[in-house]
């Protein structure tokens, strides 16, 4: 229980330091002014969903190689994760490309990988709904998440080939691009803070669902005596 | 070689219970045909558009006649309650999933082969001068979404509301299909042809990643 609390407290803190970083210590962007600094929020979770995916991914193989419920938990939680953290990416980025692009979508390599990713993302979430059986629900669910991934990289590569009429993406985009030393520092600081936060919540999501999963088998004793 | 005799086998059962009926070959390349012409009173294009996404449209056709078309592929197995029977018959359940994916494979292809010259016609494109290019583009675009198509099918026969689900978890993951093979096409029909091998590369490398998936995982989609 301790330690839990600890996470969220350490969770908490960052986030808020990273607030505090990318409004008042990162110099203002030259060009696109104040709201750029939406960026150490909008990437970074970003990198923070991306990396909880991996994690349900990992999950998704271990339950199908060990067969132990728990992995099944860590999937589950850190798809709703990643789900929460792609969805803020997909709702600050219009929020950002608005005033800056002028646009508030286009179908750019990242942006249409992203939103596939989420819609991926979301038939995983729904088929769990639709198996009654847990370890149906889970064998079946893990084989659809490691489908899932494996088409990720696919989708981005044949977006960004044949798709993309798009000028490169100005951060992380190759030569030419690159970020103020400053800047950098509170982006990875951000990164940071938003990988503590996921690993938190995937944390706290895992044991309600420890507690789901305990709870269902009690009930179906119950039901079958 | 018992994976490729026992696949044999398969494959003729599912050929013989498709061509005894031919329900699924007709429904297909009707809803084809619907959705092609549905989609030319929705956007009513000129002879330059149709050109430029007209191949777009036929992909997305394919694509949603496949996502209904493999419906049944384990549906049926599971409804006869012979899925059990099949799986104690072959060493290797993965000629299952050959077997199927190469009879999904072949009913595509078919019913794109049929609805070709009626898609030249409406959307008056050049199929002609290209055309090993196209049924090339068109088999490794199928295969792709006979593989994927084929797991998945395997997956919402067991669940609920299988109907909605298998469409819902395909499509999304058909993407990369739908944007190389629809770009393909578009520039197969263009006044002068360009075959675009980075493409038709990628195509069959989405093939080979989810065949090998199927290869490695297939084994546990039928576990009862």
């Amino acid at each position: 229980m301790s330690k839990r609390i600890i996470l969220a407290a350490v969770a908490i803190l960052l986030v808020i330091a990273a607030a505090y970083a990318s409004f008042f210590l990162a110099p203002e962007e030259r060009t696109m002014g104040l709201i750029q600094r939406i960026f150490y929020f909008h990437a970074a979770t970003a990198w923070a969903g991306e990396m909880t995916f991996f994690v349900c991914f990992l999950a998704n193989l271990l339950y199908v190689w060990k067969r132990q419920p728990k992995y099944d938990w860590l999937g589950v939680s850190s798809a709703e994760v990643g789900l929460a953290c792609i969805t803020v990416v997909l709702i600050t980025g219009p929020i950002w490309a608005h005033p800056v692009w002028g646009i508030w979508w286009t179908w750019d390599a990242r942006l249409t990988s992203t939103f596939v990713l989420w819609l991926l993302y979301v038939s995983y979430l729904l088929l769990r709904t639709l198996i009654e059986e847990p370890e149906r629900r889970a064998l079946l669910s893990a084989l659809f998440g490691i489908f899932a991934f494996l088409d990720v990289p696919l989708v981005f590569f044949s977006i960004r080939w044949w798709r993309t009429q798009h000028p490169q993406p100005v951060i992380m985009g190759g030569s030419g691009s690159g970020l103020d030393p400053t800047m950098s520092k509170v982006f990875f600081f951000s990164v940071l803070a938003m990988h503590v936060l996921a690993a938190f919540l995937i944390v706290e999501r895992y044991v309600l669902e420890k507690m789901n999963s305990e709870l269902d088998f009690l009930a179906r004793e119950v039901e079958a005596q | 070689m018992s994976l490729f005799s026992n696949t044999a086998v398969l494959l003729s059962k599912e050929l013989r219970t498709e061509f005894r009926s031919r329900e699924l070959l007709t429904t297909t390349v009707v809803f084809i045909l619907v959705v092609l012409i549905l989609f030319s009173f929705a956007i009513s294009p000129t002879t330059e558009e149709s050109r430029e996404f007209g191949p777009g449209l036929l992909w997305l056709a394919i694509l949603f006649a496949a996502s209904l078309m493999l419906q049944p592929c384990f549906l049926r197995e599971q409804n006869n309650d012979t899925l059990s029977s099949l799986r104690l018959a072959v060493s290797d359940p993965f000629s299952i999933f050959l077997a199927k994916l190469i009879a999904n494979t072949l009913f595509l292809l078919l019913t794109e082969l049929i609805m070709l010259p009626f898609f030249a016609i409406f959307y008056n494109v050049p199929i002609l001068p290209e055309i090993h290019w196209l049924v090339l583009v068109l088999f490794l675009g199928s295969l792709g979404i006979s593989v994927a198509g084929t797991a998945l099918s395997a997956i919402s026969a067991q669940a609920r509301m299988r109907e909605l689900l298998l469409p819902l978890l395909l499509l999304p993951l058909l993407t990369p299909v739908l944007v190389v093979s629809a770009t393909v096409t578009v520039s197969l029909f263009e006044r002068e042809p360009i075959v675009k091998g980075k493409g038709i590369a990628f195509l069959a490398v989405f093939d080979v990643v989810f065949l090998t998936a199927l290869w490695l995982f297939g084994e546990y989609l039928l576990e009862e």
